[in-house]
């Protein structure tokens, strides 16, 4: 914009005349005291959530075969002959490889010898270091260096635990989980990571502890997740220390019900080193905490200090730049709460957008709480406290602390589906047998009534023919071997075919 | 050989069957129970399928739901993304199986074009995944078109279709190509007309939809289509052999592109995600259009939003090894070359003076050739063809057919 804009310095000058009005006025300070106050009502389903202790596996009632690898062995073929509720050990020394775990219920183990790792080093060649897409999965202990892409990442894995690694450098995210529910990521220390160092993504019920993170583009970010909880994280020298965000375009459409306490968020000034169109190059240098578009997020009990854009950065979408349309995404922060934190020397230096919105509040100087955009429902204790700009349209909260809630994880584990034999069987013959077996009549096998003819109350032995198919017509194709069904699943196959009616 | 030739066994000794005479030709499906009795004369009733097509089981009020092995998981959300064990999007089913055994009769029938030169099958090809080999599909009077003709396996899994999301059902979709005077080019009228005076369309619209006054209609028309598209489903490739837990399903090499896929550097994943292989958003990722043609701008207009210029639907790749060319409007001839560009850089074929908000996870992956061949051979293992419908033996207008070397490779 070349011209001044006119509105504006009418809006200040007007926002000046009422807030010397309202100045003048007896208008006291509402002082709270949090402690013991009422404590936050708003959770997550918390009367049917028992407290859970025990982190986000369950404890294995029997313990499978520990497999021990040792420098000079391969971590991978060690899980490829490990079985769910086996444990892999991995001893100190230096490997070079990306582990995946395609298998439910693995716990991948390094062990710590005299504050000697097992280290995965990707070398600057290799892309990840452990990639997972299984259910309650442990991985702790390991030293993570040098990979491109990220140090550990999961799709789609439910119950997981990502425990006291160290990771460094490994290209856009540190420890990434994505698309699973119910996870425990602490005790980890990540740096020098060009995105999140830790990145929870499109995710539900997530625990992030007790973690160092620093030297990154962003430290702990909740993005497109529900249900989580950041605390006692000490996140400092990022370019932003702990987000909360919706990012539009994304499948999973919104994010809310967190809680970010009792952290010590310092110093995240570090020059933005984003890739370009990236989501997080738009964050500025010194923010303590963005929250972007995401709804319901609990402040509480941290200490933000030194921040030159500002201690606690919320905006809309409307005013963050380079996103892309999707109407299914609310756009609006709302629901902000903040109680009591610790704010010390934020906003010394911000950027010129804030600064320019701050001035038609007719504020300058420091700034601990920037709020921008359209809120509803949003709140704080003791405002008096902080310098702010924005959050005139915030309620004083009618709850001062979230003692009352202890985790998000599930007493139990994400639920886990049981399959019934006949299911199985039913689901495999119509999924896969029916393309080549009609019941009555050739297709292209022969039908399933000459089979039921064939091994009447013998399905073992169907089992074992179908594993390894002979011909047995001169004018039939030969039959594929149908070996990638689990011996589970053949036997229940078999079982159905026999008692199938058309 | 004739046309009606081409069985290749005997009957399914349906109780229908058997009350017909024996020169009646069982014009058997390839697929599982899935047939239809075609008379040799066109005076002879047809007979739609009472059974439902593989993966489909009967309900007891004659529905076909469907079935299959991803319904063992959960999925986050109830979003169908996720990673290997994750539920698909919820599928579209209940229809009754005469209604999907109708919708395969009209799908290949040139009647539904407005002069009878090309059938949905023309451009939905079964021997080519569903799709027609053109970088541009060609319709009604040689017309080229925009865009490509997306396959259809899987259909029934998606929420928003064509390549600019403009649709949200399989129902609004079928509408568009019917009656598009660039593709079918026919309109209600003219359709009801000639289904009308076809002999056979009254009484199979009439065992179709039995509880129907006026069976014959252009919404009955539809819901066969869609009722059709829904039974095109593929999901027994060996990649899904893998994600259900059979390890030497995949090659080294296969499961070596597997994680260069799923990397956080290639994020082959993140847009195209498993199981369906697509996160069904738009994105914009700037790939070149064909020498010559201007910009298509895909999703702005159905948006009417700038910052979706040149954005298109993420296409699922199962079955993507059949469908080449790729994107939108054919750019690139093979797998190969598509994946390629993914490395060429952020925006490298974006023309200058283009203004395009390209999608975040466009970055610059600086993959080596090795890798390039890795997601191309793990791409091909999305590649399961082996509940392909049958296509009918003869179309019920008597029409023949319009799609490309369909019979002689049956016979």
């Amino acid at each position: 914009m070349n011209k001044p804009n006119r509105l504006t310095v009418i809006l200040a000058l007007v926002t000046f005349a009422v807030g010397w009005y309202l100045g003048s006025d007896d208008k006291g300070m509402t002082i709270t005291s949090s402690v013991g106050g009422s404590g936050y009502g708003g959770g997550y389903e918390q009367e049917t959530q028992p407290i859970q202790d025990e982190g986000a596996v369950q404890p294995r009632e029997q313990q499978g075969k520990t497999h021990v690898v040792n420098p000079g062995d391969s971590i991978q073929a060690a899980v490829e002959i490990a079985q769910p509720g086996d444990t892999i050990q991995v001893m100190p020394g230096t490997y070079s490889e990306t582990v995946y775990i395609d298998k439910d219920d693995i716990h991948l183990v390094g062990v710590i010898v005299a504050g000697e790792r097992a280290t995965l080093d990707g070398r600057k060649t290799l892309n990840d270091a452990i990639l997972y897409s299984g259910n309650d999965v442990i991985i702790e202990n390991f030293k993570i260096i040098d990979y491109k892409g990220n140090g550990i990442m999961s799709q789609a894995g439910n119950n997981f635990e990502i425990r006291n690694n160290l990771i460094v450098d490994t290209g856009i995210y540190g420890i990434f989980p994505q698309l699973g529910k119910n996870g425990l990521i602490e005790h980890n220390v990540v740096s020098g990571i060009a995105d999140a160092a830790i990145y929870v993504g499109m995710s539900d019920n997530i625990h992030v502890a007790y973690n160092e993170v620093f030297d990154s583009v962003a430290g702990i970010e909740i993005e497109n997740s529900r249900h989580a909880i950041v605390e006692h994280n000490h996140t400092h020298n990022n370019t932003g220390g702990i987000l909360a965000f919706i990012t539009p375009g994304l499948p999973i459409k919104d994010t809310y019900d967190v809680i970010i306490r009792n952290n010590f968020i310092l110093d995240n000034n570090t020059p933005n080193f984003g890739a370009p169109g990236s989501t997080v190059a738009g964050i500025p240098a010194g923010t303590g905490i963005l929250i972007m578009a995401a709804d319901d997020v609990v402040v509480e009990g941290n200490i933000i200090s030194n921040h030159k854009t500002a201690g606690i950065l919320i905006t809309d979408h409307g005013n963050a730049a380079n996103l892309t349309l999707d109407p299914e995404s609310d756009p609006n922060a709302d629901g902000a709460m903040i109680l009591d934190n610790v704010m010390l020397n934020n906003g010394y230096d911000t950027i010129d957008e804030v600064k320019a919105f701050a001035l038609t509040e007719l504020h300058t100087g420091n700034i601990d709480i920037f709020q921008i955009g359209p809120t509803e429902g949003s709140c704080i204790i003791n405002r008096h406290r902080y310098h702010t700009v924005g959050i005139d349209d915030f309620s004083e909260c009618d709850f001062t602390n979230t003692d009352n809630i202890h985790n998000y994880l599930i007493a139990g584990g994400a639920e886990r589906r049981v399959i019934k034999a006949s299911e199985r069987g039913e689901i495999a013959y119509l999924g896969v047998c029916t393309g080549c077996h009609a019941y009555a009549g050739r297709l292209i096998g022969p039908s399933v009534m000459e089979i039921q003819a064939l091994y009447a109350n013998r399905p073992e032995d169907m089992v074992k023919y179908i594993n390894a198919p002979t011909p047995m017509r001169a004018d039939y194709p030969e039959m594929p071997a149908q070996n990638y069904l689990d011996a589970e699943t053949q036997l229940a196959v078999a079982n159905y075919i026999l008692q199938v009616g058309n | 050989m004739g046309r009606s030739v081409t069985y290749n066994g005997w009957c399914g000794l349906s109780k229908v069957a058997r009350q017909l005479r024996w020169q009646i030709i069982c014009g058997l499906t390839i697929v599982g129970s899935f047939f239809i009795l075609e008379g040799e004369a066109s005076q002879d009733r047809l007979q739609l399928s009472q059974t439902c097509p593989p993966s489909f089981s009967l309900s007891e009020d004659h529905r076909c739901l469907l079935r299959h092995r991803y319904q063992f998981y959960d999925s986050l959300q109830d979003s169908g993304i996720g990673g290997l064990k994750t539920a698909l999007p919820d599928g579209r089913d209940g229809f009754r199986p005469e209604q999907i055994d109708l919708g395969r009769l009209l799908f290949f029938d040139p009647i539904l074009s407005a002069d009878h030169s090309l059938s949905c099958a023309t451009c939905h090809n079964p021997k080519q995944g569903f799709s027609d080999g053109l970088g541009r599909s060609v319709g009604i009077r040689g017309q080229i078109q925009k865009r490509s003709a997306p396959s259809l396996w899987n259909s029934a899994f998606l929420s928003t279709f064509f390549w600019d999301a403009r649709a949200q059902s399989l129902e609004e979709q079928a509408l568009s190509p019917l009656f598009n005077d660039h593709e079918m080019g026919n309109t209600p009228d003219n359709l009801m007309s000639d289904l009308s005076s076809a002999s056979n369309y009254q009484q199979l619209f009439d065992q179709a939809f039995p509880s129907d006054a006026q069976a014959l209609s252009i919404a009955n028309i539809i819901t066969a289509l869609s009722a059709f598209q829904s039974s095109l489903i593929s999901l027994n490739s060996r990649y899904d052999h893998y994600a259900h837990g059979y390890q030497d399903a995949l090659s080294d090499n296969e499961i070596a592109g597997l994680n260069v896929f799923r990397s956080f550097v290639a994020r082959c994943s993140q847009c195209h995600t498993p199981p369906l292989f697509t996160n069904q958003q738009v994105a914009v990722i700037g790939t070149p259009e064909p020498e010559g043609l201007p910009r298509d701008v895909g999703a702005q207009e159905t948006f009417d939003s700038k910052v979706l210029r040149g954005g298109f639907r993420v296409p699922s790749l199962r079955n993507i090894a059949q469908t080449a060319p790729y994107m939108h409007s054919g750019r690139f001839k093979s797998l190969r070359e598509a994946t390629e560009f993914y490395t060429g850089g952020r925006g490298h074929a974006v023309p200058e003076g283009e203004e395009m908000l390209l999608h975040w996870h466009i970055s610059e992956p600086n993959l080596t050739a090795e890798e390039i061949d890795q997601l191309v051979d793990f791409m091909k293992t999305l590649s399961d063809e082996s509940l392909t419908p049958k296509i009918p033996a003869q179309a019920p207008s008597g029409l023949p057919f319009k799609h490309r070397e369909i019979f002689h490779e049956q016979t």
